[in-house]
């Protein structure tokens, strides 16, 4: 009897105070670790896409509840007027979800740019989706509700060569971009306009 | 039967190097050996998680109930990765995009919960920091070892650190006209890379 109380007091405290140091530290990294995302990944792919803004996208950004997640938003300024959103979607790959960062021009639905910004492709094949600007650029100036496919599929998106599952996954990606965009466009809308005060 | 600081140190560099010795902790050797670089941040990782996961074992092995002691080595254990993994993202993002799910592996990894079990858990602290310091840096040599022969054929090229705004290493050792061995970048060369250097090890070993 004796022991069995020892076994779960010693389980018990060390499970305890185990989860209490990570939760106070992971409390106390969040803000650094989010910095770090936007910094490394999130950022770089913003500023690729989001050529000639007038702002820092990254320092406007703003989040809103699209049902259960939250969703985070940069706006890009051209010409002095925030009419355009960059967000994150994504789509299954060969080796987990690829991330695919969406800029899209408000005042007429289309895209203004996409550039990957996380996977876990084979290096030199799929990987290319996010080293090789050609790819993600076929995405240039075409209508977001659009449904994207490879030219295999009957599309009009040029696929990786030997990454087929990978460009059909960034196409997934834009796709499922598309449609989160047009969920959310009325409070899209609404959020612009503080921006644009 | 005591040994000293240095003798429970030095066996982590050549007589129990892990990887090559005794064939444990595979799955990051095979992993993450990409390039010299995520082998040394591996390895480093695995350290810092065995030096500490030793001296919380050793300082707790007369509490800790025999019936539960695993238990409590992976808690702890577990604990000290999360804390890698968080403090990796905080201040070496880049790194961490490279190892991405290695670094929770590292839990499961044998050596680690080997070393809790097999010496930090009957072996005073000072001694099981010497034991853990000893083979984290034998696992790290391990690891960029491999890591420099991958990248070295696989992509010519032989990193040591990556910052944001520079890379310290050697780019394109053999010259712009080498042609890259991929194969060697990818999981199957990782598996002949091993070979080759277990026999290496063997045949040094044997005489």
């Amino acid at each position: 009897m004796r022991e069995l109380i020892k076994m779960v007091v010693v389980l018990t405290v060390l499970s305890v105070l185990s989860g209490g140091l990570l939760s106070g530290l992971r409390n106390a990294t969040a803000a650094r670790i989010e910095v770090q995302q936007l910094k490394f990944v999130k950022g770089p792919a913003i500023k690729a896409i989001l050529k000639g803004v007038s702002n820092d996208p990254i320092k406007d950004r703003f989040a809103i509840k699209d049902g259960e997640t939250e969703r985070k938003f940069f706006v890009g300024k051209f010409d002095g007027k925030a009419n355009t959103v960059a967000f994150e979607s994504y789509g299954k790959g060969y080796g987990g979800d690829i991330g695919l960062m969406v800029a899209i021009n408000m005042e007429d639905d289309t895209i203004v740019g996409a550039g990957v910004t996380t996977h876990s492709e084979t290096p030199g094949l799929g990987a290319t989706a996010k080293d090789d600007p050609g790819f993600v650029s076929q995405f240039k100036g075409l209508p977001i509700e659009e449904t994207f496919k490879v030219t295999n599929d009957g599309g009009k998106v040029n696929a990786l060569s030997g990454a087929t599952i990978t460009s059909r996954a960034v196409c997934a990606a834009a796709t499922e971009a598309g449609g989160i965009y047009q969920r959310m466009k009325p409070q899209l809308t609404e959020k612009l306009k503080e921006f644009n005060k | 039967m005591a040994k000293t600081l240095t003798q429970e140190f030095t066996k982590g560099l050549w007589e129990d190097i892990a990887p090559f010795r005794l064939v444990l902790g595979l799955c990051p050797v095979l992993g993450v050996t990409t390039t010299m670089e995520n082998g040394i941040g591996m390895g480093l990782a695995t350290t810092f998680v065995l030096v500490f996961s030793n001296i919380l074992v050793a300082s707790l092995r007369n509490i800790i109930p025999s019936k539960v002691r695993i238990a409590c080595f992976i808690i702890i254990i577990a604990t000290f990765v999360v804390i890698t993994e968080l403090l990796m993202q905080a201040f070496a993002y880049t790194l961490f995009l490279k190892l991405g799910v290695f670094i929770p592996l590292i839990v499961v990894n044998c050596i680690v919960l080997g070393r809790a079990e097999a010496f930090a858990s009957k072996n005073s602290i000072t001694l099981s920091i010497a034991d853990g310091l000893g083979i984290g840096i034998g696992f790290t040599l391990s690891l960029a070892a491999l890591g420099s022969l991958r990248e070295l054929l696989g992509a010519n090229n032989l990193t040591i650190w990556t910052t944001p705004t520079s890379i310290i290493g050697v780019q394109e050792v053999f010259g712009p006209h080498f042609q890259p061995f991929t194969f060697m970048v990818q999981a199957p060369g990782a598996f002949v890379c091993l070979g080759l250097m277990l026999c290496l090890m063997n045949l040094l070993g044997s005489k």
